[in-house]
């Protein structure tokens, strides 16, 4: 597929996406709101909050294929960043719980009076405040894949080697997190929410809005990667991809366009968990586990690595296919068929769903444009040997 | 050109109709199911993991409780109505279990939930349950320090075994000097602190505890289990208490055994070691090993032997064991039923109303009774080991104990009880008369 | 085996007794001690011991030791005692007449721990003379422990008898702890007791010697200074006791990476599915195990030796049939064989749970890989060090193959220029398939190992693979020397930092040692040259 081709489609693909997901934040939450209760076309409020995370995980299935499907660099400890976001989200959530929480400790969260904290940690401080937590939910992940990728892309860190040293870093951060005195509430993690800015978070408006700012956050961050894609930027990118060395040697700063990239990924993803975390009501360390970031890489790989709209739907499809799996009469056998979904999507479509579909439509639509050539050919009076009727 | 632009719409067309029928497809496929809820049986959900780290524990759970409805239905079912299962697996994901329970409440439309195994899992649901007030009975062994109005604790509270077991070891076994070795996760951090303050209490110096934390599923004990037998030879009766969780366990103990650290010289008490865990043991080195449940198997009552059997006969296994928090959704189960007969009805409001106060038949002979905390009275049992990877009760309380929401022996919560009949708060201060927090 | 000895042993004297057995039946203390047995309370079971063991009546061992081997039965209605014996033959514990048969209301006398101790104590003074060296010196040992004054004499008798060397430090040693806490022993013979039990330099003698309570001042201070020399030495041995437990972590941990090493390493899989390859080599130890438990009780001990080879055809059949089903079709696509070897482990996990449920399966240690032995003031434990030596071996026996087998040959060839060796007509695909075999074969038989310390569950497999990867990519890609370098490195380096730093730190400190070793070595400790490391 020539880069041509690819740009093309994905500008065609790009719009409807855009399309859906606003049409999606904006009809979800209005059934959900508007409608009444039990009628059909009524979304239930839980499957709001259902989808709502699924497009926060269709944010971080971005950030990755920006990464990885661009740049080649395969992260699996996508979700330390992502997780990270989450708990600079969950940190203020804490906050905001006041003296309603257990013990009725106005500044402390329970966690901390029941371990013994007489003061709130530094760390901990600022937190109250919704414009700072939401500096943090950019800045941490940032920071983090800032300091790890210049030291990593500076040494020349590639492939599996890099691989499994982000898988290193997500696996420290989780062990870190459950220490109870680490100060982020251990295994347990945040949770028992109350309000955000001021709305109840269980609330059925809240749950709405959120969805509805998670859907223009999935957009927007699709406008972004596409923007980096498609510039030159993005060019110099998948040239890193092809060939690193190559791009080295033609005088690109190999390791400044990767940090960057990596570094805007670490932010995106920072941002999805910081709005997951109040929709599903809880953050915890086992969100740091590294089975988490080789799953967010799988969904890239179903969607199709390397298409934006791919990574975003792919996301969707398998976290679909888990909710629905894993209830009912399927349960005990959901590990066989998402098992057997992976291995399947990886043998007959390896460029993913969306990557085999753009595929199929380029192939038969040169078929078509070849007949219709033919056809015209066959107009202006050139001889072709005839048919058999 | 104009040909081009044509198929261009089209495709545009065609694409944005596949997106759109998958959207609405998914959309209408979840709509449709939640909206078939029948009214001829009650629904019972179970929200316990049947895959990833904990379906070792919690699928015998689910199992459990599919075999007391199926019991409960051959008597006929609850109000002229069978009951059905609906079973989900939350597969150890911990914001998957606030889905599930979502799901289950929302689109199955069930009356009252069993589940859940870890304090993180309940701490997951627990948002849930209050939102959409349903109910949720769970039955595990955990730190206290909780009195939800829509959640029901079947379990022991700390004092229903840590403290029990304690006293055992200081009067019978004149131990001085204690091993705290714990995971590092909140249950084992709460009970250790509740002990480490009941131990000082009781004139324990701080040189003479040791409190070890180490992760999940921890399996290179040998540095840890050196350092026991280095503390152990204090020239004091050393004793470990252990509140390490499951997958731990059997690393722990085969070290112990091999290291010859005997019960009769450093014995373990621990508190997440039951006949389950202890199926996947060797447990010839560990004779003498102690654990603090509310139940044994072993234990001889007419009540226990009946249950035993017709389980054994349920899931065609002559050795399928049981254990405490089998028990637990026993009574449980048993007194919900009791509570829906009371009222006739599986309001949520009226049930968790009815509930405090129903008596429930314990396996060992005893009744137990659920209180306005809603936790519940049980008695104690301390088992040593057996060859044969039963236990064998050496000790047990005089009577029931009435489970403390709030443990007495730490500062924060030593004011605070929980009492949903009377006040209607689980966390009253006593000395301010205030009930803290949203109270709800 | 001194289990077996001590049972044939008893049975001999219980023979002994019902040969001579017609001693005149005596009412009195000895007879009220015994029906305390049948009081099912655990002092008066403690107070029948002490009253049976010191009465001198020739019924007095075989009642404890039967008491010890839960062959005491009580009947709570008519309160008898009964030995019964290991051939099946029971005689009335009072008096010492054979009995028909034991009555039916009648069940084992129960012990708990304080008992257990009571019993080793009695057996201990009652035992101290026996004719087998074995049974002397364990008696030897638990009267060093109970350290009971009235087992003095009994000492001092044995002592004067005894011709064994080690048997006569013992008894030597049983003697000073029984001196130092008798109250009213000389001042001189105590001091020379703390020396005897200085010069034992164990932990035992620490505890001894901590916990003997108020003694005369000239005893304390040698006490004190003992304790003091004692202490210091064991912190010299306890370093080395962590370089032994590293060395026990680093072969766990070659042993779990090795076949990644090859899977990874050689061909260049990122096969996810490897921890349940061994997971499977574990189920394959317990299938085996719980075969021969019903069927060939006998041959139990030898269990793990027929596991091994059954493990790695389990797992390399497996591997072979993966590798021609699924891998294939990606060479060439290494980040894809991620997602489809993720995919595969999750299947293989609900499998491997569906088939034999979601619990732990036992696994038991056969008697050669139980217990520990004592080398200076360390222990080891026989399990950690046969698994040492096993993990050597498989390492020195794969680097023999592919140093000189055709095989080898060949699976180096292909992973040096894979063209190049096709056109030198080595059939690739062959070599390909059989290399993801031996790969899981050798994870397979690192199951069996694996299953002898940790848990036989469907999640053994995760535990492991983490850190799998990270011993292979510490070390340095397609490097087998790389990954026993890497192992022991990080085992040992683990293991000395987690009596400073705790569990969890020293692991997190050793995860991030690893990233910044990455950043200065990028290509681990071992790493490939050449033009193919770009490729």
């Amino acid at each position: 597929m020539t880069p041509h081709m690819l740009t093309r489609s994905l500008d065609r693909g790009a719009t409807i996406f855009l399309a859906v997901v606003a049409a999606c934040g904006i009809l979800i939450p209005l059934s959900n709101l508007l409608l009444p209760a039990g009628s059909f076309l009524q979304v239930p409020t839980y499957l709001v909050a259902l989808w709502g995370k699924y497009v926060c995980y269709a944010i971080l299935a971005l950030s990755i294929d920006l990464i990885w499907g661009y740049c080649g660099i395969l992260s699996l400890g996508h979700g330390a960043f992502f997780s990270l976001g989450g708990y600079a989200m969950g940190m203020y959530l804490m906050r905001q719980i006041g003296s309603r929480g257990v013990y009725g400790n106005p500044i402390l969260p329970d966690f901390m009076v029941f371990l013994n904290y007489s003061k709130l940690p530094w760390y901990w401080q600022g937190f109250d405040m919704f414009w700072f937590a939401a500096l943090m939910v950019l800045v941490v992940p940032g920071l983090l894949a800032f300091c790890f990728g210049w030291l990593a892309f500076r040494s020349r860190v590639t492939g599996v080697y890099l691989s499994i040293i982000t898988q290193a870093m997500t696996y420290a951060l989780l062990l870190a997190f459950f220490r109870n005195d680490f100060g982020f509430g251990g295994n347990n993690g945040l949770t028992d929410f109350k309000d955000i800015l001021g709305f109840n978070v269980q609330a059925e408006g809240t749950r709405a809005a959120l969805f509805a700012l998670s859907c223009l956050a999935l957009i927007a961050s699709f406008l972004i990667c596409r923007s980096v894609v498609s510039s030159k930027l993005g060019k110099v990118l998948i040239a890193i991809r092809d060939a690193e060395s190559r791009s080295r040697f033609l005088g690109y700063r190999v390791e400044s366009y990767k940090l960057f990239v990596f570094t805007l990924s670490a932010c995106m993803a920072g941002v999805a968990g910081a709005l997951y975390v109040p929709q599903v009501g809880i953050i915890n360390p086992s969100e740091f586990a590294p089975g988490n970031s080789i799953e967010a890489v799988i969904w890239v790989a179903v969607g199709g690595r390397g298409t934006l709209v791919g990574a975003a739907l792919g996301a969707v499809v398998v976290n679909y296919a888990k909710t629905v799996f894993t209830s009912g009469m399927l349960a005990p056998y959901w590990l066989f068929m998402l098992g057997a979904m992976f291995i399947l999507v990886t043998l007959l479509l390896p460029k993913g769903i969306v990557g085999t579909f753009n595929a199929w439509w380029d192939s038969s639509k040169e078929k078509r444009a070849a007949a219709t050539t033919a056809s015209a050919a066959a107009e202006d009076g050139i001889t072709e040997p005839r048919m058999a009727e | 050109m104009h040909s081009k632009s044509t198929h261009d719409i089209a495709a545009s067309f065609s694409r944005r109709g596949v997106l759109a029928a998958t959207a609405g497809l998914m959309l209408g496929l979840a709509s449709i199911s939640s909206a078939k809820a029948a009214d001829d049986t009650i629904k019972v959900g179970v929200l316990h993991s049947l895959s990833g780290t904990m379906a070792i524990s919690e699928t015998t759970l689910k199992d459990t409780i599919l075999f007391l409805i199926d019991e409960q239905n051959k008597k006929g079912g609850v109000n002229g109505k069978k009951l059905e299962a609906v079973v989900v697996d939350p597969a150890s994901n911990w914001p998957l279990f606030a889905e599930k329970a979502r799901e289950l409440i929302t689109k199955d439309k069930v009356a009252v939930v069993f589940g859940c195994w870890t304090s993180v899992s309940r701490k997951s649901v627990l948002p849930v349950f209050k939102e959409l007030n349903s109910i949720l009975f769970y039955p595990v062994q955990y730190e206290g320090e909780e009195s939800e109005r829509n959640v029901f604790y079947t379990g022991a509270a700390p004092n229903q075994q840590a403290i029990p077991a304690v006293d055992y070891l200081m009067k019978d076994e004149k131990v001085k000097r204690w091993v705290l070795a714990g995971t590092d996760y909140v249950y084992p951090r709460t009970t250790n602190k509740i002990l480490e303050a009941y131990l000082k209490s009781k004139g324990v110096a701080q040189e003479d505890i040791m409190i070890n934390y180490t992760p999940f599923g921890h399996s290179d004990w040998q540095t840890i289990v050196a350092d026991i037998k280095k503390f152990g030879s204090a020239g004091k009766k050393t004793a470990v208490v252990s509140t390490i969780n499951g997958d731990a366990n059997v690393p722990f103990y085969k070290e112990l055994g091999n290291q010859g650290i005997k019960a009769k010289d450093i014995p373990v008490v621990a508190f997440s070691v039951g006949e389950e865990e202890l199926a996947g043991i060797d447990t010839k080195p560990l004779l003498g090993h102690l654990a603090a449940w509310n139940y044994f198997q072993s234990i001889k009552s007419p009540e226990n032997e009946k249950f035993i059997k017709a389980w054994q006969t349920y899931t065609k296994n002559p050795k399928r064991v049981t254990n405490d928090p089998m028990e637990a959704h026993v009574i449980g189960f048993d007194m919900w039923v009791k509570a829906v007969e009371k009222v006739k009805s599986t309001d949520p409001d009226k049930v968790i109303d009815a509930l405090p106060g129903i008596e429930a038949k314990n396996l060992t002979g005893g009744t137990s009774k659920m209180l306005p905390n809603h936790h519940i009275t049980k008695p104690v049992f301390i088992g040593e080991i057996k060859a044969n990877g039963q236990f064998d009760v050496v000790w047990k309380t005089p009577g029931l104990v009435a489970g403390d929401a709030w443990s007495k022996e730490l500062d924060g919560s030593k004011d605070l009880v929980g009492d949903w009949v009377g006040k209607k708060c689980g966390n009253f201060n006593t000395k301010t008369n205030k009930c803290l927090g949203s109270g709800s | 085996m001194p289990a077996n000895l001590s049972a044939r042993f008893c049975s001999l004297l219980l023979s002994l007794f019902l040969i001579a057995f017609a001693l005149p039946a005596f009412a009195g203390p000895f007879e009220d001690a015994v029906a305390k047995f049948a009081n099912d309370d655990f002092s008066d079971t403690d107070e029948a011991i002490g009253a049976v063991a010191s009465s001198g009546n020739k019924l007095a061992f075989p009642i404890i030791s039967a008491l010890q081997d839960g062959r005491l039965m009580a009947d709570p209605d008519s309160k008898k005692v009964y030995v019964t014996g290991a051939d099946g033959k029971s005689i009335d514990a009072a008096t010492g007449e054979s009995v028909a048969s034991v009555p039916d209301s009648a069940s084992a006398v129960r012990l708990n721990n304080r008992l257990r101790r009571s019993v080793d104590a009695a057996i201990g003074s009652l035992t101290l003379q026996s004719p087998d060296v074995g049974t002397r010196l364990q008696a030897a040992q638990s009267v060093f422990k109970s350290h009971d004054e009235t087992a003095l004499e009994a000492v001092d008798g044995a002592l004067a008898k005894e011709t064994n060397k080690s048997v006569k430090a013992a008894l030597g040693d049983a003697r000073a702890a029984i001196l130092l806490f008798k109250p009213d022993t000389a001042e001189v013979e105590k001091l020379e007791a703390v020396a005897t039990i200085k010069a034992r330099g164990d932990q035992e003698a620490l505890a001894l010697l901590t916990g003997m309570g108020d003694q005369p001042a000239s005893v304390t201070k040698a006490a004190a200074s003992a304790i003091g020399s004692i202490q210091s030495s064991l912190a010299v041995w306890s370093t080395v006791q962590n370089a032994w437990y590293g060395l026990s972590l680093g072969s766990v941990l070659l042993l779990a990476a090795i076949g990644l090493a090859i899977t990874f390493g050689v061909m260049g899989v990122i096969n996810m599915a490897h921890g349940e390859m061994v997971m499977i080599g574990a189920y394959v130890t317990f299938v085996v195990q719980d075969v021969i438990r019903t069927r060939y009780p006998g041959l139990f001990d030898y269990s793990l030796l027929i596991a091994v080879p059954l493990a790695f055809i389990v797992a390399g059949a497996l591997g072979v049939l993966i590798e021609r089903s699924i891998i294939r079709f990606l060479y060439g696509r290494p980040l894809e064989t991620l997602l489809a070897t993720w995919g595969l482990s999750l299947v293989l996990q609900q499998a491997v749970r569906t088939m034999f449920g979601p619990t732990n399966r036992e696994v038991g240690n056969p008697s050669w890989m139980s217990g520990a032995f004592e080398l200076g003031q360390i222990t080891i434990t026989y399990n950690r060090l046969w698994i040492l030596v096993f993990t050597l071996a498989v390492f020195v026996i794969l680097l023999a193959m592919l140093r000189y087998t055709a095989l080898g040959l060949e699976m180096r060839a292909v992973t040096q220029n894979r063209r190049m060796a096709a056109s030198m007509g080595i059939a690739t695909s062959r070599v390909d398939a059989l290399t993801f075999g031996l790969g899981s074969g050798i994870a397979g038989i690192a199951g069996v190992a694996l299953s002898q310390i940790d848990n036989v569950s469907p999640n053994l497999g995760q535990s492991y693979i983490i850190d799998s990867f990270m011993v292979v990519v510490f070390g340095g890609v397609g490097n087998l020397w790389g990954t026993l370098v890497g192992a022991f490195t990080l085992g040992i380096a683990n293991k000395f930092l987690e009596p400073v730093a705790g569990a969890v730190l020293g692991k997190i400190a050793i995860l991030v040692l690893i990233i910044l070793f990455i950043q200065k070595r990028p290509r681990g400790l071992f790493a490939l040259k050449g033009r193919a490391v770009e490729a």
